[in-house]
């Protein structure tokens, strides 16, 4: 019964990963191929990864894309880091309803809606008081960060909640100033989870076509919009060796945090 | 004696939208503005923490919240050809009159159209059914990695959210190559010799199904996962003790206190896939129209930014439910952690 149970279990969890991860496999392999059909194996090839790094037009949206990616991982870490603070520590107090609603719904509201309703914002504030002149990376970024702010406060507030208060209180009780119990002390101890906050910002706004499609201006195509209009007109290499240089990138990077953390813990048992 | 002020036309648009935007607004934030403001000047609230809260807060409300008044009012306007391509609700007449237009065209456009009817339900349906799989498939990998090795539980994760940070739409993209006539499924099925002719899997619910099934799973396991891992495992020893078999123990335990989990995990999926844009799109074809696409062809081609915002009033009344019941589970789940400490 016992064995059964955990062979069910063991082939759920197989059956799950191999269908997570086939998709990104399957690209990762036909970027190598030789022939235009991505579906037609012609022998190892690795013009695609040459073509890519000439075009143009895929170079400059992925710049344009990493600029935004930056700011708003930033600037989603300082906002997510004051809404945690809030929903972490200050207790009940009132209109935390009306916070955490705020805070909530991005997490779940479909992209369609965000983005159409910050247009019809932008249009309005453009036609009342003249700001913002045209639209392009400042909407964008200010797009972005509304929504990965959500995201940026889950994990700040889910890290303040496990941390031990009484550092916090003892440093207050010394007379130490909220502000800077709050940088020598609390910030120190959350930094995995601002760093965690910084690269989900980051990789939120790095993906985005549909917020980023309707705040956008002429001449200010981000690397999803790119993407976008080169997949509409069908399956193409190129895409296949981006993605695997994409992949690639958030493999190392992961494999490289992963380490750091793990070392960090280790020391902190020796310790 | 002094004329009545009379204003200048070409001010027509501006000022009264401020007033009626503003006045909705005081009155929804109001409250809480004012509790704060009275609070700071009798030295009940600090204004440290005054700032903490106020940064956020007006970042939120103002490019999250207003945005949503700014769509109901122009959703009660009329298309026409300019910029910006709507008519004010409210205007100034010759006589220094302010006369409210409000137009229910799109909203009876949207009641009457079987094509916006048909794109809802279908919306509803196919979240619901990728919800229903995703859960089927989402919990027992969920609770899987919460029964494993610890060793291996951070590496089991990690598995999961590796796909979440490359590019979602290259990741929907990587399924056209699979589905297609002549793509990776049908070659496979071919060779293996279940089928002769290629299976036309692409632009199909089915699709559509698969691709959202693939995009939000990891949302369903984590949330899942967190109340899984959380639970303590004595209450499972003891019915085992009093002779309880695992099956019952499962069904009067383990899901129970796993529901806030549940509910958290098929509201994440269920709602953004029912306003999926980019899955539908890619995926689907004429019969799995999903009101997303509604929503972004009538802006982006027929360029008609009240119907669109009709739509988007009338999806966000329908995800009204599903959202405060995710409000809900969120709630609880954060006062469970905070029990907890």
């Amino acid at each position: 019964m016992r064995r059964w149970r955990s062979f069910a279990l063991f082939t759920v969890l197989a059956f799950g990963y191999a269908f997570l991860y086939v998709p990104i496999l399957s690209l990762i392999v036909y970027s190598f191929n030789e022939s235009r059909l991505v579906t037609v194996w012609a022998g190892f090839s690795t013009k695609w990864y040459g073509v890519l790094l000439e075009n143009d037009q895929i170079l400059s949206a992925a710049w344009l894309s990493l600029k935004i990616a930056v700011m708003n991982a930033c600037g989603a870490v300082v906002l997510g880091a004051l809404a945690g603070l809030v929903l972490a520590r200050f207790g009940r107090f009132r209109g935390r309803t009306a916070f955490t609603t705020l805070i909530t719904a991005p997490l779940v509201m479909p992209e369609v809606i965000i983005g159409l309703s910050l247009l019809m914002l932008f249009v309005a504030l453009q036609n009342l008081i003249g700001w913002p002149e045209t639209r392009g990376m400042t909407t964008i970024t200010i797009a972005h960060l509304t929504f990965s702010t959500a995201y940026v406060t889950v994990v700040i507030q889910s890290r303040l909640s496990q941390m031990d208060v009484s550092i916090e209180e003892a440093a207050l009780d010394l007379g130490a100033k909220p502000a800077k119990v709050f940088f020598v002390i609390t910030v120190p101890v959350i930094a995995p989870a601002l760093v965690a906050g910084w690269l989900l910002a980051f990789t939120l706004s790095l993906d985005d076509l549909v917020i980023a499609s309707f705040v956008s201006g002429p001449g200010a195509s981000t690397l999803p919009m790119v993407v976008y209009s080169s997949v509409r007109l069908g399956v193409s290499p190129q895409i296949n060796a981006l993605a695997t240089i994409i992949v690639c990138i958030v493999t190392v990077a992961i494999l490289i945090a992963g380490f750091i953390m793990h070392r960090q813990e280790k020391q902190r048992l020796d310790a | 004696m002094m004329p009545p002020p009379v204003p200048p036309s070409s001010m027509s648009s501006g000022p009264p939208s401020i007033t009626f935007i503003g006045t909705i607004w005081r009155w929804l934030l109001g409250f809480t503005v004012v509790a704060r403001v009275r609070g700071l000047a009798m030295g009940t609230v600090s204004w440290g923490r005054a700032m903490v809260t106020a940064v956020p807060f007006l970042w939120l409300a103002l490019f999250f919240g207003l945005p949503f008044l700014v769509v109901l009012k122009i959703s009660f306007s009329e298309a026409v050809i300019a910029q910006p391509p709507y008519t004010p609700l409210l205007t100034w007449a010759d006589d220094g009159i302010m006369v409210l237009r409000v137009n229910f065209q799109n909203y009876l456009l949207l009641v009457q159209d079987s094509l916006y009817w048909m794109a809802y339900l279908n919306s509803v349906r196919l979240a619901a059914m990728a919800t229903a799989i995703c859960l089927l498939l989402g919990y027992p990998m969920a609770y899987a990695i919460a029964k494993a090795k610890a060793s291996f539980r951070v590496p089991l994760l990690m598995l999961i959210i590796l796909p979440f940070w490359t590019s979602f739409l290259i990741r929907v993209y990587a399924w056209i190559g699979i589905l297609k006539n002549n793509g990776l499924l049908n070659n496979l099925l071919i060779w293996l010799g279940v089928i002769d002719q290629p299976l036309p899997f692409m632009h199909t619910d089915f699709s559509v199904l698969v691709g959202i099934v693939y995009s939000y799973l990891p949302f369903m396991v984590l949330p899942l996962f967190a109340t899984l891992s959380r639970m303590d495992e004595s209450l499972l020893e003891a019915a085992a003790d009093l002779g309880c078999r695992p099956g019952k123990a499962f069904l009067s335990i383990t899901l129970p206190l796993s529901m806030s989990g549940v509910v958290a995990g098929s509201m994440l999926v269920f709602i953004p896939a029912v306003g999926e844009f980019v899955i539908p799109d890619l995926l689907g074809g004429p019969n799995t129209l999903m009101i997303g696409k509604v929503l972004w062809t009538e802006f982006f081609s027929n360029k008609d930014w009240p119907v669109a915002s009709a739509v988007a009033v009338a999806t966000l009344l329908l995800l009204v439910v599903p959202l405060v019941w995710f409000q809900k589970a969120q709630e609880e789940s954060t006062k469970k952690v905070e029990e907890l400490v």
